[in-house]
């Protein structure tokens, strides 16, 4: 199982961050990642771990994983799910099956953040979840042209509209959870891929759950790029109309 | 009560009242004003509330943050991670 690793103790708490990074061929991105999660976690002097959860990736992320774990130490636990690892309550209920913190980031595993902005929101109102928006404050975007932003603001608008679900980005992918709450929220949210990251604000929302948010920098793929294509923006509207209908 | 559910409320209670005064359904006799506004107030409403959207989305799009800096700091510090992986033995 995995050491616990415990970096500076100036921090008063037992707190401790599990970050669950669902990847399928991540193989490049990772090590970055996982890089830049120990510089901050090390700078904030917060208990962590990461829990990579990959999806069989045929470019060999595995193994990368398993070279990051014997640079870093055991924090990093390397699990092998039975299924796939789609962002969804599959691939998080594994992860948190290993999961030895009482907190849970979960973040895709193309993208980089200050994480430790979130942990300091989430101890400023002891909220149950933490969400990272681009709409607010001086959270944003980089690279998008005109097009994108347009079917950006006008979706969350419509989610907005139709959902009131309380939190100003719905399909962001940076969150922290209480593990309790995660897991509560978990066994109720009934969606697949994506669109479960949008169920569970909502009903977070219906449960009375306290939703903190904090401005991150959605910095386009470390490598690569993010498409936004008529496959997505019809995945989102049958997400959006689903959610509507049932929540 | 689902969103849908309660859209559908929403939509009937304010259809009953509107055809309620446009039609004079229970015989009311409302004086003749309070019909002709009420009238063509779903339209209005409608086109309001589209004016309204754009604007807002126009607004949003308008003022929607560019971290270039973000990009920036990220990039020196993809080097900065390349380099301390290569000396830690990270084979990429």
């Amino acid at each position: 199982m995995a050491s616990r690793k415990t970096s500076h103790p100036n921090r008063d708490s037992e707190d401790k961050y599990s970050i669950l990074l669902p990847t399928y061929n991540e193989r490049e991105n990772l090590p970055l990642i996982v890089w830049l999660l120990v510089k901050y976690f090390g700078e904030s002097g917060y208990n962590y771990e990461i829990i990579v959860i990959d999806d069989g990736s045929p470019d060999g992320t595995l193994e990368v994983a398993k070279q990051l774990q014997k640079i870093y130490g055991e924090d990093k636990i390397v699990s092998e799910p039975p299924r796939p690892a789609l962002s969804d309550g599959t691939a998080y209920i594994h992860g948190m099956k290993h999961a030895t913190g009482n907190f849970i980031i979960i973040m895709d595993a193309d993208l980089s953040h200050h994480v430790s902005g979130v942990c300091n929101k989430q101890k400023e109102g002891n909220y149950d979840l933490v969400s990272g928006t681009r709409y607010q404050g001086n959270g944003g975007v980089y690279g998008w042209d005109l097009r994108r932003k347009l079917i950006s603001r006008g979706a969350n608008f419509l989610s907005q509209v139709l959902l009131r679900p309380g939190a100003s980005d719905l399909t962001g992918s940076f969150r922290l959870y209480k593990k309790s709450v995660l897991e509560s929220l978990v066994e109720r949210c009934v969606s697949k891929g994506y669109v479960f990251q949008m169920e569970m604000i909502v009903r977070a929302r219906q449960l009375n759950y306290t939703v903190g948010e904090v401005p991150i920098s959605f910095v386009d793929r470390v490598y690569g790029e993010s498409k936004l294509g008529g496959n997505e923006i019809v995945s989102f509207a049958k997400g959006l109309i689903t959610l509507f209908a049932t929540t | 009560m689902t969103k849908l559910v309660e859209w559908l409320l929403g939509v009937s209670l304010v259809g009953a009242a509107w055809a309620l005064v446009s039609f004079d359904l229970l015989d009311l006799s409302l004086p003749q004003t309070y019909r002709e506004v009420a009238w063509p107030m779903p339209l209005y409403l409608l086109v309001s509330f589209g004016c309204f959207s754009l604007a807002t989305v126009g607004y949003r799009v308008a003022t929607f943050n560019d971290c270039d800096e973000a990009a920036k700091e990220l990039m020196e510090q993809i080097k900065e991670a390349k380099e301390d992986l290569r000396k830690r033995g990270l084979k990429m």
